[in-house]
């Protein structure tokens, strides 16, 4: 059981000529191993900063994070073994790969520089880790990036994140880029192996639909201040802060609009 | 309304490499003035292929081996955007179609203002304006779509993602064209931002009378804002229906499985297995 604390956590930016902006105003949740955490807002609300303050790419101006109850170290072995428990997928599967190396030497490089097996098992377990996120792996092993589909990339990233085992995973916007058909396995893929490893995700999007049928609990980010949380779908379905109702008025919802379009006889936004 | 502004006729493309590849199949659909019309489909199913091809703005190995595009005019003119030459045909996009392209961010250069970009338009199309009028036209656009005046002496990088959408409407509104193709318009915006946008096509819509073609994967937000739908799979229209019937009644299995991808927001269907 892992425990990942974000404890009052704020965070000001200084900005060149126009003073300081707080992305993140007292920001507090604990992620857990085995649940998910849907993190929503809109553009500028602070959930990036979230994610690079997990993955140390930021420092907290205020408030702590603490794993197991430990400070995060920030720099050498202990940083390393940290970041070896909390792994990340990126949001463009075409920019987070390299493309200029193999998807074998994606997945092999976490193997090796965190010594998850002994050098003989490294290929049996790039196999094993292409074929728990539903690719073949003779048929993808050897390619580069570019000759795989945006699907294809993001199973490669998601194996990636997964070679060191590591008990927690942030996911920022792993689907967005995805056609919308497509998205739906990406997702269960995700959830599957969530279930299946125990694992702790944290899951960044504006999509409220996807947030609502992949999270256990929700939590509604605006200006870098939680403005609601709480089972997803209490948040989703009956949302009290204004600033939810709002993103779920904005959302499209195709059964509450022909619900309400009674009468209407040509299209138009709500 | 039924009044049709574009036939589009057996239309077909072929991308001209070894082995070919048939983007568009023997396409026909009709576009009426002043409606929206969806166009959904996966990537690579023909829509962006399509909705460039009418305008002719493909380039090789893209070849139209079969079909016909007739824009009729509010005139009473009918073009067959085929036999133009180059020279009528310069003249004829973005004054009668014109489009907003997917991701505003690069479609506008971002070493120029916004205000020049947009005069840039009325330089070429309406060489009889004087600086003035440009001036005053490209004033009234801006307020148009809610940017504000002020802004046209600002760079693109200056503006948000959904301002720099909103210039991009700006300036395919600028010839005030009968057709706007709409090439996932709000695709990279936030869905607050998105909202407002599609808002604001629906008003321009009304106010202005012109149609849209609006290209997305995004069906659930299709199904919101268009007043027909025409589903498209490997090059061929599956499914073609008012956004009631193909939400309600839809015929083609592959419009069934395309509903059923999408997680709904407020109902039970499409979800996560968990």
């Amino acid at each position: 059981m892992t425990t990942l604390e974000f404890s009052h956590v704020t965070k000001i930016y200084n900005v060149r000529g126009s003073g300081q902006l707080k992305a993140l105003d007292d920001v507090s949740f604990t992620l857990r191993s085995h649940q998910t955490i849907g993190l929503v807002g809109q553009s500028g609300s602070g959930k990036s900063t979230i994610a690079k303050i997990l993955t140390q790419l930021e420092v907290p101006t205020h408030g702590e994070v603490r794993l197991d109850g430990a400070p995060i170290p920030r720099r050498g072995a202990g940083l390393r073994s940290y970041r070896q428990k909390l792994r990340m997928v990126f949001q463009d599967p075409f920019a987070s790969l390299n493309p200029s190396h193999t998807i074998r030497h994606h997945i092999e490089r976490p193997l090796r520089l965190d010594h998850v097996v002994g050098r003989q098992d490294v290929d049996a377990e790039v196999r094993r880790l292409l074929e728990r996120v539903r690719l073949e792996p003779d048929a993808v092993m050897e390619r580069r990036p570019h000759e795989l589909s945006g699907g294809q990339r993001q199973r490669v990233a998601i194996a990636r994140a997964l070679a060191s085992r590591p008990a927690l995973l942030v996911a920022d916007e792993p689907v967005s880029m995805l056609d919308v058909s497509i998205r739906l396995g990406v997702l269960n893929l995700l959830a599957d192996l969530q279930r299946e490893e125990g694992l702790g995700v944290l899951y960044i999007t504006h999509d409220l639909a996807t947030a609502r049928h992949f999270s256990d609990e929700i939590i509604v980010l605006n200006q870098g201040r939680v403005v609601e949380r709480g089972p997803a779908d209490d948040v989703i379905l009956r949302p009290r802060d204004p600033y939810t109702r709002e993103l779920r008025a904005a959302s499209p919802d195709p059964e509450e609009f022909f619900r309400n379009r009674t009468t209407q006889t040509s299209g138009g936004a709500r | 309304m039924t009044e049709s502004l574009l036939s589009i006729d057996d239309f077909s493309v072929v991308y001209d490499v070894e082995p070919p590849v048939a983007a568009v199949k023997n396409v026909t659909l009709d576009i009426r003035r002043g409606e929206i019309v969806g166009l959904a489909g996966e990537s690579g199913s023909g829509k962006t292929t399509l909705a460039y091809g009418v305008q002719r703005l493909l380039k090789p190995p893209a070849v139209i081996t079969s079909g016909s595009v007739v824009f009729h005019d509010e005139s009473g003119d009918d073009f067959d955007i085929n036999s133009l030459d180059v020279e009528q045909m310069r003249r004829f996009r973005w004054d009668k179609i014109s489009m907003v392209f997917q991701g505003a961010m690069n479609a506008l250069n971002p070493v120029s203002t916004i205000g020049a970009q947009l005069e840039d338009v009325f330089i070429v199309h309406r060489p009889a304006m004087s600086r003035a009028e440009r001036r005053a036209a490209v004033i009234e656009l801006l307020e148009i779509v809610k940017v504000g005046a002020q802004r046209r002496r600002s760079y693109p990088h200056e503006l948000s993602g959904g301002m720099r959408q909103r210039v991009m409407i700006a300036m395919a509104l600028a010839l005030r064209p009968q057709l706007m193709v709409m090439d996932e318009p709000t695709t990279a915006l936030d869905v607050l931002v998105q909202r407002e946008i599609l808002r604001q096509i629906s008003q321009l819509r009304h106010e202005f009378g012109f149609s849209v073609i609006f290209i997305t994967h995004d069906l659930p937000l299709l199904l919101e804002i268009s007043d027909r739908i025409a589903i498209m799979r490997e090059g061929e229209i599956v499914e073609l229906g008012t956004a009631e019937e193909i939400w309600f009644q839809p015929r083609h299995d592959y419009t069934r499985d395309l509903l059923r991808s999408f997680p709904r927001l407020t109902g039970e269907k499409g979800v996560v297995v968990r």
